[in-house]
């Protein structure tokens, strides 16, 4: 048989997995592999920084549904991974990352570059692997792809010692993966279905709670026919943005900390809570002992039975894939409408409409409405994390699943950019626009050089509040207006001083393009602009209001109806 | 209600798989009384024996975040089935020529095994479940213990 080295086989094992693109850096204890890389016909792109790699491939996987892949070197590469890996942890997102590792005999010598890889990284991935015999190593990556892509999907590494690189064994790819101890659950118990459908056909005030599950299952089109068949409202958390269509009456939009106020007093009021491939993770339940108080009933239907009455107790869990389980249950539900709670929502959205003061200032949120207006909601927005990445929730009305991609469960300042690169990469004629702060942008700011070496065109829309924004709006709110360490441009204030960096300098200085914009009249005709560059990144510049806040909110610690709605 | 638990996991015996269950329990804030590991009649298997405290609703959720482990086989937990628990402790305990005899007498009751003698001390091992060993421990600390070590539990399915 003729005999292939670990490099060579981790090539081959890639074909088999359909992969396209990886993203990575080199370095001394991967060598190997990617000398394997130099022949083959993989698309690499060398990133700036380890992290920019992992978040493109993150951003690659939601965008596109399928497997990202990420490479780096032993030791330091191996720890600048770790942000993306816990970023994609949290928000049960399918990566393979590999990375070199000193040789076998050197392990646990404290040898150069060496770092207990899976060690550090056991706690911000699904499940890991150090590969020490080249035999084992086509079977440890159709594993990885396996546990990654399927059950709640998540990160998994692959640690691959450097003479395990040059080992040379028999390429043996089998035709399926066995995994005695791995068995995730996929059909839901049709008994719990049926219970479940029951609840439905006597409720009178449900809600469905969609969470990322919705997207990650393809369960869009089967959430929207048991909501029509049923007439049940439906709230989205932050990373199902996308999974039920913006135009539909039924549509609540966001719930939770910076929620729509009627999405989170139809939560309060309901009698029935359906919970779809969501955690109530605290930013969408608010105070858990004043969370839903007139349920009766809450179902949740989750693949990953850890995520059940772990927060909020559950009285029908029904575990397994969403879209299966949905369709199953859409035939045990009746035709109904629910007129009076549906007008008792309408009165909510009514009596406290989301809004924004719409003066001759520009102010950020007028930036996301043009968004918005000028798309329909037909491109892929990423975002950052703070003020804007909410902006960006309650205002972009995403067309499709897979249009909102944003780092929800670990808030990762700096993943936005990094992610639009990669749905770029998955997506290439569709536009992908990165909606951004100025602090989050220069958290992966390096990936420039990526993005136009490779004539990406992303379209960074920076909202830039020369603060940090959130912390800055936190301290005003909870903190009596002590600004402690969140001004950009000075160290003690901003007044006065000029901005820095320049963005459209730095955009220049990367060969990108660059526009500033600090009146309202100029957005729409930038915008328009800049969505008309085809072939390498754009940024503007939006000088916008400083002090804008983010409204509604529910403060931490309180329940979600005791929402603030504006600011004395 | 914390009580305590006695769970059982069948693992894959790997190198790491240690590690993953320790990194959990960290990680989730719970608290493990004892954990012990040792190969079964399948050498590719382990089982993992472990003592935990706490209430129904945070057990559920360990055996189920156990159960979420990719090299966890199989998880079951002890307190619905009839099952035998031991556990093993050698205590060193101070013994002069006056009180000998009457650490002996001890000893004996409980049917605990004198392993060792020197001039000072006594070295005594008990198997037993958790109450029995508790007892002997009560009886023998007057007379000063000064080291012990335990296995921690072991536990198996009756019938
Ligand atoms: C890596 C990282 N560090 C710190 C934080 C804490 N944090 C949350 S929001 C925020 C401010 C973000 O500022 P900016 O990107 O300018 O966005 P804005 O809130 O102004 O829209 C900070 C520092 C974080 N989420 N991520």
């Amino acid at each position: 048989m003729t005999q292939k080295t670990g490099a060579e086989i981790f090539i081959e094992s890639l074909k088999k997995e359909n992969v396209e693109i990886m993203f990575g850096i080199p370095g001394g204890q991967i060598l190997p592999i990617f000398d394997a890389i130099y022949d083959s016909p993989i698309k690499f792109i060398l990133t700036r920084h380890e992290q920019g790699a992992a978040h493109m491939a993150d951003g690659y996987a939601r965008s596109t549904g399928k497997v990202g892949v990420c490479v780096a070197t032993s030791g330091p590469g191996a720890t600048n991974l770790v942000t993306g890996l816990a970023t994609a942890y949290m928000d049960s997102i399918p990566i393979v990352a590999f990375t070199g590792q000193v040789s076998t005999n050197l392990i646990g010598n404290d040898a150069f570059q060496e770092a207990d890889t899976t060690g550090i990284t056991r706690p911000v991935t699904k499940h890991n692997f150090l590969v020490k015999n080249v035999k084992d190593l086509a079977e440890t990556i159709q594993k990885a792809f396996y546990i990654a892509s399927s059950g709640r999907p998540g990160p998994v590494l692959i640690d691959i010692p450097s003479d395990v690189q040059r080992a040379a064994t028999e390429f043996i790819w089998k035709d399926k993966v066995e995994i005695r101890s791995y068995k995730p659950t996929f059909k839901g118990h049709s008994f719990q279905i049926k219970k479940l459908a029951d609840a439905i056909n006597s409720a009178e005030r449900p809600v469905l709670y969609a969470g990322g599950g919705v997207i990650t299952s393809n369960a869009s089109q089967e959430l929207l026919e048991l909501a029509e068949k049923a007439n049940i409202p439906v709230t989205t958390t932050l990373l199902a943005m996308g999974a039920f269509p913006p135009g539909n009456e039924l549509n609540l939009g966001m719930l939770g900390m910076h929620g729509m106020y009627w999405a989170n007093h139809a939560m309060q009021n309901a009698d029935l809570i359906i919970a779809v491939g969501s955690r109530f993770d605290d930013r969408c339940t608010g105070k858990l002992s004043g969370f839903a108080p007139k349920a009766k009933i809450i179902a949740h239907i989750d693949i990953d039975p850890t995520s059940i009455s772990k927060n909020v107790n559950v009285h029908i869990p029904v575990v397994g894939d969403a879209k299966s389980i949905l369709s199953e249950l859409v035939g045990h539900v009746n035709k109904k409408k629910h007129p009076d709670w549906l007008k008792q929502i309408d009165h909510w959205r009514k009596e406290m409409p989301y809004g924004y003061k719409d003066d001759a200032k520009l102010r950020p949120q007028f930036v996301i409405e043009k968004i918005n207006e000028l798309t329909g909601g037909d491109a892929i927005v990423t975002t950052e994390v703070g003020q804007h990445q909410m902006w960006a929730a309650q205002i972009y009305r995403p067309l499709k699943p897979r249009y909102f991609i944003s780092s929800g469960g670990l808030g990762t300042m700096g993943y936005g950019f990094p992610a639009a690169i990669g749905a770029k990469f998955g997506n290439p004629k569709k536009l992908v626009i990165d909606i951004s702060g100025d602090g989050s942008f220069q958290m992966n700011v390096q990936e420039l050089a990526t993005a136009v070496l490779n004539k990406v065109n992303v379209v960074v829309c920076i909202l830039n509040n020369a603060h940090l924004g959130m912390v800055r709006q936190w301290q005003q709110m909870f903190f009596k207006n002590r600004y402690s360490a969140v001004a950009l441009h000075t160290q003690t204030g901003n007044a006065g001083c000029e901005p820095v960096p320049d963005f459209v300098k730095l955009a220049q200085a990367y060969g990108a393009e660059g526009f500033r914009v600090c009146k309202k009249d100029q957005v729409a005709a930038t915008l328009e602009k800049a969505f008309k560059v085809k072939d390498k990144p754009v940024i503007i510049d939006f000088v916008v209001e400083q002090e804008e806040n983010v409204l509604p909110m529910v403060p931490a610690g309180a329940a979600l109806h005791e929402i603030i709605t504006g600011l004395a | 209600m914390s009580m305590r638990h006695t769970l059982s996991a069948l693992v894959e015996n790997k190198s790491g798989v240690l590690a993953r269950i320790s990194t959990l329990f960290a990680a989730r804030g719970y608290n493990i009384d004892s954990l012990t590991v040792g190969e079964t009649d399948d050498p590719s298997v382990s089982r993992m024996t472990i003592a935990v405290r706490g209430d129904a609703k945070i057990l559920e959720q360990i055996e189920k975040q156990l159960n979420k482990l990719v090299d966890v086989i199989k998880v079951f937990e002890y307190s619905e089935t009839k099952h035998i628990e031991r556990d093993m402790a050698l205590i060193k305990v101070k013994a002069s020529k006056s009180n000998r005899a009457e650490i002996l007498q001890i000893a004996d009751i409980f049917r605990a095994d004198v392993i060792d003698v020197s001039h000072e001390n006594l070295m005594i091992e008990i198997t037993g479940d958790e109450d029995k060993i508790q007892a002997l421990i009560e009886m023998l600390t007057p007379f000063g213990i000064k080291e012990m070590v335990r296995t921690g539990i072991v536990a198996m399915a009756r019938g």
